[in-house]
């Protein structure tokens, strides 16, 4: 393409965070006037990326031109002020602020420290009926707002900053279909005048709709950039974003007949979450649930778990009915759950690998409230070799490990508790590929030694590769259930997706892109 | 959110990477929850809210009357003189609790306020300060007083230590250093140079106590400062989602060094006020008023965890904190009844504020 100077340039990128190395070589270049869209599976590296290019973090190497300039966006003010604005899916408003004290946040319209108030009403007004939402009061308070409403008010921040680019992860995903023909209009609007877009979708249709050029990131890299976002065929864009050779990785499943029933799940039901679930979890099978987030698949997890309360239906363990909404009777009577969030929801961060292990397990160790800490390390220690745990050091604190090995000592946990349900929520979220490739095997061995799984995906090849059958989820609501091994990606995405089959694919969404 | 994380901005939490769209379901779940009460909905709003306080004021304005004798003679509530002893026992403290106002809307909260005013007021009152008159008594009271909110907001903002252990550690070693200069004596202001600075505090203005007009004066500027400067704005967003603010491109941390920053300054106008309300400088001024002082802002509607409040809540506070210690005093309440009294109060008041903010989703 003999384009002119283009308006950004990002070349060799490179960013690593403790344990993981969230980029490794991103190259990106932006036009003006074009909407340019970024792919890839989650944790492939656009929230990092978009993070970078709001002078929110600094990367480690590689370097950033704009205007064919060389400059460092060290701070969000540094990029604000070269006219970078970032649209961020959540975190950027204050929710007791009123929504016109958003908007001008940081650059509020003042006169020596005062705020003129009434200016920013006005210009505040102004912003919202060129975004066609006039109807919002400018005074409310956005935590008072929708979903919808509080992302119109970030736009409207982001047209405040008069930015030549502006950043967009995954505006559509919390719009409804006529505010998604909305939001495109604005974006014409302003790509006519020459506003660049950087764009964040899930949804292939959007993009091609949109879209002038694509870039796709897979593991921190870009594997491809300036496709054509109209023509490019979409098999080649997802052949990118997954690449293949993370299929081979999954072991041979179970030959031989499953244990007994361990869970069933009977008409389980929770308002706006999902209802009408039933299914159940045999010793030495993992079951998969497949789906959007909003579908419900983290939901029934935790309500198996007892972290939240039905509304409706009941979960039985070996048979016997578990007390709803009690964590404490789910795990007393064998489960054990690891959850999406790891590092907030699982582990200590700061203490030992040992403590992390043995946290569920502590009574064990207690002789009138006394630690038996040798014993404890020896038996934590034991459950870190068997897992192969690196590095071999169980008083190590838990920060220090790489995702993987994190996820084991999450899984060490509930093993050394001697737990025959495992609930898997996001096993493999932030864990690098290689290191996937020994969850799975362990996973797998684990159901070989008679322990039922079930596991909650975003990435349709990993439920599919992993379990032995797979439930779809759409709107809450189980549509399929069949053997993982009669089932292609191509159905499943189907299957999520179907409740728009009449766009004649309209919104069909990327593969791995599921989680939209 | 927690109190570490929001305080502390430490390197891990800010460069975490992005958990992609973790929370999101979550948070759509809280949304479509049940709706608040109508009740709820009406006490939600800041002006409801300080209505509501105005007349819990109202209510203990009429026990003290009912309990005092009603008006005319024999009454001892409703006179001239006791309400200007009420003005002036919660100017002092008043003033503290403005500048708190700002440092907890601000995600912060500074236990060292008692200490810096007695520090204050001890340095205010040496000889060798006194011989300086009374500009150089104010001049000081001021400078120390920033100074040390100064050295409390650099600890926080910038040594990420959490404002509870730097404030804490700050209330023993400022108390102990006032100790030491004025070797626990009391310090009257005697000096024939620094008499003026009694006469010109102590006094009365336009039938006022000159130290209740310059409690009107520090509120009234408070509240213009919050609500129609850049500052307070920033204030809000700071102490409400501090990652918002940091991305919105506020200098996040050095707003909150300013923010003890302008505590200390406000402490050290309380000091100038109660030294020349007791015509001395002492090491025991300002005991109890970092409780009083939170009370006043808690009662007063502002949320400790920052992010919401009002100025005129915290007035209010101060008005009905400085107004039910009257008339427990005046119905023979002893010290102690009256400090359990305060602290179940000051406890119900979190209480009623807490299912407030609950029922209706703010944060």
């Amino acid at each position: 393409m003999t384009a002119p100077t283009p308006l950004l340039t990002m070349t060799g990128i490179t960013k690593s965070f403790p344990g993981v190395r969230a980029l490794d070589g991103v190259d990106l270049d932006v036009q003006e006037g074009e909407v340019h869209c970024l792919l890839g599976q989650n944790g492939a590296g656009k929230s990092t990326l978009i993070k970078v290019l709001a002078g929110v973090h600094q990367p480690d190497e590689g370097a950033i031109r704009w205007q064919g300039e060389p400059v460092t966006l060290a701070n969000p003010t540094a990029a604000m002020r070269l006219g970078i604005a970032t649209i961020y899916q959540e975190l950027d408003l204050v929710p007791g602020l009123s929504v016109a004290e958003n908007v001008w946040l940081g650059h509020e319209l003042a006169t020596g420290g005062f705020t003129r108030r009434a200016d920013a009403r006005r210009a505040t007004k102004a912003l919202l009926d060129r975004l066609g939402h006039g109807e919002i009061p400018v005074n409310r308070e956005v935590g008072r707002l929708s979903a919808a409403g509080q992302q119109i008010v970030s736009m409207a921040r982001a047209l405040s900053h008069d930015a030549r680019l502006i950043v967009m992860d995954e505006p559509s995903a919390v719009l409804a279909h006529d505010e998604v023909d909305n939001l495109f209009r604005v974006i014409r609007e302003l790509t006519a005048q020459g506003v660049a877009i950087v764009y964040i979708s899930h949804r292939l249709a959007e993009i091609r709709q949109i879209g002038d050029r694509v870039t796709v990131l897979k593991d921190g890299r870009t594997v491809g950039s300036g496709y054509p976002a109209k023509t490019t065929p979409t098999r080649e864009v997802v052949t990118l974003m997954t690449g293949r050779s993370v299929e081979h990785a999954f072991p041979a499943r179970r030959s031989e007949p499953l244990g007994k029933e361990l869970l069933r799940v009977e008409d389980l039901s929770a308002p706006g979450a999902f209802h009408g679930v039933s299914f159940s979890v045999h010793e030495g099978e993992i079951v998969g649930l497949a789906g959007l987030v909003g579908a419900g698949r983290s939901e029934i997890l935790e309500t198996v778990y007892g972290a939240r309360s039905p509304s409706r239906g009941r979960v039985l363990l070996d048979g016997r009915p578990l007390k709803a909404g009690d964590v404490g009777a789910a795990v007393r009577s064998g489960m054990g759950l690891a959850p999406e969030e790891r590092k907030s929801q699982a582990l200590f961060l700061d203490h030992p690998v040992t403590h992390n292990i043995t946290a569920a397990s502590l009574r064990r160790y207690s002789r009138l409230g006394w630690l038996d800490r040798a014993r404890e390390l020896r038996d934590a220690r034991e459950q870190a070799t068997s897992l192969d745990l690196r590095p071999d050091d169980p008083r190590r604190a838990a920060r220090t490990l790489s995702g993987g090995n994190q996820q084991k000592a999450v899984v060490a946990r509930w093993l050394l508790k001697g737990c025959r349900l495992l609930l898997l929520d996001e096993p493999t979220r932030g864990v690098d590929v290689g290191a996937r490739a020994e969850l799975y095997d362990l996973v797998r061995a684990l159901a070989a030694s008679g322990v039922g799984v079930l596991l909650v995906s975003s990435e349709v090849p990993e439920v599919l590769g992993l379990a032995d059958r797979v439930l779809v989820l759409r709107e809450g609501e189980v549509v399929h259930e069949a053997p993982a091994g009669d089932l292609s990606e191509a159905q499943v995405l189907d299957l999520v997706m179907s409740g728009h089959q009449d766009l004649s694919g309209a919104d069909a969404t990327v593969p791995n892109g599921v989680d939209a | 959110m927690s109190e570490q994380t929001r305080n502390e901005p430490r390197p891990g939490a800010v460069d975490a990477p992005p958990a992609d769209e973790s929370g999101r379901v979550e948070q759509a779940a809280a949304r479509t929850g049940r709706p608040p009460s109508r009740l709820a909905q009406a006490l939600a709003s800041p002006f409801a809210r300080n209505a509501s306080l105005a007349v819990v004021l109202v209510v203990i304005c009429v026990i003290g009357m009912a309990t005092t004798g009603w008006v005319g003679d024999g009454a001892r509530f409703a006179t001239k003189p006791n309400v200007l002893a009420i003005l002036r026992y919660g100017a002092t403290v008043g003033v503290v609790s403005i500048g708190m106002t700002f440092v907890i809307i601000g995600g912060g909260i500074d236990l060292s306020v008692g200490a810096i005013v007695a520090l204050s007021s001890v340095w205010a009152t040496t000889l060798a300060t006194q011989a300086y008159g009374p500009t150089g008594m104010v001049f000081t009271a001021l400078v120390v007083a920033t100074a040390i909110g100064l050295v409390n907001g650099l600890l926080v903002a910038y040594g990420r230590i959490v404002p509870f252990i730097v404030t804490l550690a700050m209330l023993a070693a400022a108390r102990g250093l006032a100790e030491l200069i004025s070797d626990k004596q009391t310090q009257r202001v005697t000096e024939p140079g620094a008499l003026g600075f009694t006469d010109f505090f102590g006094g009365d203005v336009l039938g006022l106590p000159m130290i209740v007009l310059l409690f009107v004066v520090v509120a009234a500027v408070g509240w213009v400062v919050l609500n129609r400067t850049t500052f307070g704005r920033r204030t809000f967003a700071v102490g409400g989602n501090a990652e918002a603010a940091r991305l919105a491109g506020i200098n996040v941390q050095r707003h909150t060094m300013l923010l003890y920053a302008l505590l200390g300054l406000c402490c050290g106008i309380a000091a100038i006020m109660i030294t020349a309300r007791t015509t001395a400088g002492s090491s025991t001024h300002g005991t109890y008023y970092e409780l009083e002082a939170i009370a006043a802002v808690v009662i007063g509607g502002t949320l400790l965890s920052g992010g919401r409040g009002t100025m005129v809540g915290t007035v209010i506070g101060v008005l009905i904190f400085a107004t039910l210690s009257n008339v427990f005093t005046l119905n023979n309440l002893d010290v102690s009844r009256q400090a359990v009294a305060k602290g179940v109060i000051i406890v119900v008041a979190v209480l009623f504020q807490q299912r407030l903010a609950r029922s209706t989703g703010a944060t």
